[in-house]
């Protein structure tokens, strides 16, 4: 057996590959080879370590030397100094935002220090393409657990006691679910992973799937044997090629090391699992849908009941779970029920994921305990705003989530509190906002979503959140009636009354909890005809401070409208008839003499 | 082929040796890799602490390595650290002494007194 | 089968377990709107319209899926059921042509009927982009103007009944969804056979009866059901009259197993129809016009012979 001395960990995220760690691999391998020493050290492309802002990662073990933004030029000072030397190179170190201090270890970054792993636990870590590195951190154990030693029953009150809730948007109890299927007759019954993650900005599936797809099959496997299903399906959006590609990797060992297929370590369980690339709906997200995509129908939603429990793929009794939901699964049976119930609040237990996006310092994924206020997630994990800007609000859930105020940011996080917020735990998305983010326009990006990924099959949903989307178009361009505040609230009620599935129930989240919490800025748009984060550019008018122009004529230069004349050195001026407001100006001008409002 | 629990914790325990090193666990041998230690020959010694470790398949032992530490003249130097004892520091180490210093002092905690240079708390 | 006590608007009720809200409220004589619901074919829950208020549930269930359970108590008009059919009939109604006018299903039409229950005008508060989709005018059966579509899916649900049809399916996504063929060609480039039972199934005026438009408005027209004895299905056609005047033969509502088709309907037309000329016709410069039998079949010359041979 080759020993290595030292492991260098590359991540092979999405994030990270697309700011070039393909290459970095490459040199690396080069550059190990030139300096002789490729047989102590080891190379080990992994999945990915949720700081994608910091990216390409470079992980020096046995140190744990957090190398972050690494260029291929770096390359050959690693190696030299750091792996022949010993010598850390400290310019590559993750520089703490506020300190400025340098940190090398993993650890003691802030925005890991909060964090507990669970469902990433193994992501960054491991090889995602070598069963054998998912094995050697007790993977597939908890199955082994299971099926040599409980019953598919206990198996279930096991679930229950651990309080795992659906990680996909519902928060349904996991055990419940488990127990419904269980209970429904029937020799035939699937399992299904949901990986048609859609949320904009959330991709904490796809970091599991790409980084440690081994503890999704291994979920997948605990729960087919708990409710007693034989085959199974993961339904994968396609717009995920790499995680499409670990999971067939994946399947393919587990089938050959004899985790997967038929008569599982001896125990008489058998289970087959199949991938399902979906065609990029966003509404394929939704079980029924889902499960219609899978058939080879048009993927859109139908009523419940019959739930999947009953009457599920090709009408057999069938358990959907998100793959977050599934990466949980392992270490409940690990290390037992009432460990991972100790975590959490009395009604939402574990973690969660949340993919941190928008105006904050550190973006990226960042799994912590239930019950964290939103204040630590932004401010000590996310490092806060960027610029020094002032927090306005956070988008939670999606595009069927709301948007929560400053004054609510120290609730305790779980899925009760978020809901009663006018949010929604959701898939864990979090989009942060500044001074500088309109709400009607952040309403209206939202509702644009929902809408253009409406099924159309319901009258609520499909002629609702057109008619939603008109009014705030209409708003933000300036032409907004009083009125128009009442009809959103009407017509949000009655979608969310009356729409199909749970895509157009909450389709209305959006506006509804803006309307809540920002209502004067509907109004400043309506009554004042004035977007006061400056945003909606119909209601922007551009001036020129005269006492601060200095005359350089760089504004005149770049305006494609010429709107803007003046003689050299004198204060210029500006034709708002003219303007299209593209904002070329402003960022031309080095003496701040532009200004919107 | 996996065909039992036992099967898949032999596989564990043979699939832990090659991950251990990311575990930050064990006994930990530094190897002083400055100019004065590649001049005096800590390429070879470290070539050797690798062979005689793979040599007893001891995977929970992590090797890293350190600049010059002021002594060059008793180069190449290696510091073996036990968790919870004192970190000892032997000095004009030949690759032909690894095989001793990990039997005796890595394995069995006894220092090879001959060779020491400096003890550390 | 056990008995299952509800209350409908006040009133009590003992119906048979596994029925609909819907089908219990009908048996009382509570008449509920529906758009996409169509008995013993489809029943998508889909519309919305039949949405009622039970006691304790969270939302508006639409009554045509929700079965009865013991204990129920259902208000098919409280203000809540009436605020959001009138919001979803306004829906529709902003994006419709309302050519109320000149429209052949004026006067049979759910969307006409249900706005005039609910008292929804043509003029809405809402105001915005409305479909602006071709017509489909290629063939001699069918008119389909699907800016009139309320996408209730029957159509769908009827043609996929008669497996080797299958011809149509919703389209695109959101606010562009539309019922299309394959490929969303016009009909006559599609496999459709024209068997109308789409025609028959269109609570709007979506897709009519081409041959029919123009003569005569649904409540003028008289309707005789006859039963096609062309095979042995056994479909219904009707055999409309206005004044007495024979007017066309139109396809029924088609029933389980019925497979319906254009043979069927137009056999029947021939049969019905007084003015049909009891000679063949031939198409003379892009014309249709009289012509003998023995033309027709080509066998002018052999009975030209055989009367020489006679004589």
């Amino acid at each position: 057996m080759q020993l290595y001395r030292a492991h260098v960990l590359v991540c092979g995220g999405t994030g990270c590959v697309s700011s070039g760690s393909k290459k970095i691999e490459q040199a690396l391998t080069d550059e190990l080879a030139k300096q002789n020493i490729d047989k102590e050290v080891k190379i080990v492309e992994t999945g990915c370590h949720g700081f994608c802002e910091m990216g390409p990662i470079v992980i020096v073990y046995p140190e744990g030397t957090f190398y972050c933004r690494v260029a291929v030029e770096d390359i050959p000072e690693i190696v030299s100094e750091h792996l022949v030397k010993g010598r850390i190179v400290q310019r590559l170190l993750f520089k703490a935002p506020v300190t400025e201090e340098q940190v090398p270890s993993y650890k003691e970054i802030a925005f890991y220090k909060k964090q507990q792993r669970v469902a990433l636990r193994n992501c960054g870590h491991i090889d995602p393409e070598d069963i054998k590195e998912y094995i050697a951190r007790d993977g597939y154990e908890a199955l082994a657990k299971v099926l040599t030693g409980m019953t598919p029953n206990e198996v279930i009150e096991d679930m229950k006691k651990a309080g795992l809730r659906g990680r996909g948007g519902g928060g349904f109890s996991t055990g419940l679910k488990w127990e419904f299927a269980s209970k429904s007759p029937g020799p035939k019954k699937y399992i299904i992973c949901n990986a048609d993650e859609g949320d904009p900005g959330a991709f904490m599936d796809r970091s599991v799937l790409e980084g440690d797809p081994h503890s999704v099959l291994e979920g997948m496997l605990i729960a087919a044997f708990a409710i007693g299903a034989d085959e199974g399906y993961l339904y994968v959006r396609a717009e995920y090629p790499l995680a499409i590609k670990r999971l067939k990797v994946a399947i393919a060992q587990a089938e050959e090391m004899g985790l997967l297929g038929e008569n599982i370590m001896g125990s008489g369980f058998s289970c087959r699992l199949h991938i399902k690339e979906g065609a990029g709906a966003f509404v394929c997200g939704e079980e029924t849908a889902l499960m219609a995509s899978i058939e080879g129908s048009r993927g859109m939603p139908n009523p419940r009941p019959p739930f999947p429990a009953v009457k599920g793929l090709w009408e057999k009794p069938s358990n959907i779970n998100n793959v977050e939901t599934f990466a949980n699964v392992p270490v409940i049976y690990l290390h037992g029920a009432d460990k991972y119930a100790s975590v959490g609040t009395e009604k939402s237990k574990g973690t969660k994921v949340f993919a941190l996006t928008g105006k904050l310092r550190n973006t990226g994924l960042a799994e912590v305990p239930m019950g964290i206020t939103l204040r630590e997630i932004i401010f000590d994990i996310g490092g806060g705003i960027m610029d020094d800007k002032k927090f306005k609000a956070v988008q939670i859930g999606g595009p069927s989530g709301g948007c929560i105020p400053e004054q609510h940011l120290d609730t305790p996080v779980d899925y009760d509190s978020l809901t009663a917020l006018g949010a929604m735990m959701g898939s864990g998305g979090l989009v942060v906002m500044d001074e500088t983010s309109c709400m009607v326009d952040v309403a209206k990006f939202f509702l644009n979503f929902t809408q253009k990924e409406s099924c159309g099959k319901c009258i609520p949903c499909r002629e609702g959140t057109k008619r939603m989307l008109e009014i705030l178009e209409k708003i933000c361009d300036g032409n907004g009636v009083p009125e128009d505040i009442t009809t959103l609230e009407q017509l949000g009620k009655v979608i969310k009354n009356t729409a199909l599935c749970a895509l157009g129930q909450s389709a209305p989240n959006p506006i509804l909890s803006t309307l809540r919490y920002f209502r004067d800025e509907f109004e400043a748009h309506i009554y004042q005809k004035k977007c006061p984060a400056g945003v909606c550019t119909a209601m922007l008018e551009y001036k020129i401070v005269a006492e601060n122009c200095k005359g350089c004529g760089a504004c005149a230069r770049v305006c494609p409208v010429g709107a803007i004349t003046g003689e050299k050195k004198e204060a210029h001026t500006l034709d708002t008839s003219k303007c299209i407001k593209c904002g070329s100006c402003i960022e031309k001008c080095k003496f701040n003499a532009i200004v919107k409002g | 082929m996996i065909k039992s629990a036992e099967d898949l914790r032999r596989l564990r325990e043979e699939a832990k040796a090659l991950t251990n090193i990311r575990a930050g666990q064990g006994v930990e041998i530094i190897v002083g890799m400055g100019t004065c230690g590649i001049a005096a020959g800590a390429r070879e010694v470290m070539s050797a602490v690798l062979d005689e470790l793979a040599k007893r398949d001891m995977t929970d032992v992590r090797v890293t390595q350190t600049g010059c530490i002021g002594m060059c003249e008793k180069e190449v130097l290696i510091d073996v650290v036990r968790p919870g004892e004192t970190r000892i520091t032997y000095g004009r180490v030949k690759p032909q002494d690894i095989s001793r210093i990990i039997n005796s002092h890595v394995i069995n905690g006894q220092i090879v007194e001959d060779l020491v240079v400096a003890k550390l708390d | 089968m056990a008995d299952i006590n509800l209350t409908i608007n006040g009133q009590k009720v003992t119906v048979p377990e596994g029925i609909t809200v819907l089908e219990a409220a009908k048996q009382i004589g509570i008449d509920i709107p529906t758009f996409c619901y169509e008995k013993g074919l489809t029943a998508p829950g889909a519309c919305r319209i039949c949405v009622v208020e039970i006691k304790g549930w969270r939302n508006l269930p639409p009554s045509c899926i929700t079965t009865v359970a013991q204990g129920m108590e259902v208000e098919t008009e409280s203000p809540a059921v009436v605020e959001a059919r009138k919001t979803i009939l306004e829906l529709l109604v902003a994006n419709h042509p309302l050519d109320c006018l000149s429209c052949e299903k004026s006067g049979n039409c759910k969307l006409q009927d249900y706005s005039y229950r609910y008292g929804v005008a043509s003029q809405t508060r809402f105001e915005g982009e409305k479909h602006e989709f071709g017509i489909d005018d290629s063939n001699p059966y069918i008119y389909r103007d699907l800016n009139k579509c309320i996408l209730c899916g029957k159509c769908v649900a009827t043609c996929r009944a008669v497996s080797d049809r299958n011809v149509l399916d919703f389209a695109y996504r959101g606010f562009n969804t539309k019922i299309a063929t394959f490929m969303d060609t016009d009909l006559k480039d599609s496999t459709c056979v024209y068997c109308n039972r789409c025609v028959a199934i269109c609570p709007v005026g979506a897709i009519v009866d081409k041959t029919m438009m123009g003569k005569g408005r649904g409540w003028e027209l008289e309707k005789k059901e006859v039963t096609c004895t062309f095979c042995d299905s056994g479909c219904k056609f009707d055999v409309n009259y206005k004044d007495g005047k024979f007017m066309g033969v139109t396809a029924k509502s088609p029933d389980q197993g019925r497979p319906l088709c254009l043979k069927g309907r137009l056999g029947i037309e021939l049969i019905y129809n007084p003015d049909k000329s009891e000679l063949p016709l031939i198409n003379k410069d892009g014309e249709f016009v009289e012509t003998s039998w023995e033309e027709a079949l080509g066998i002018a010359p052999i009975i030209e012979k055989l009367t020489a041979q006679k004589k």
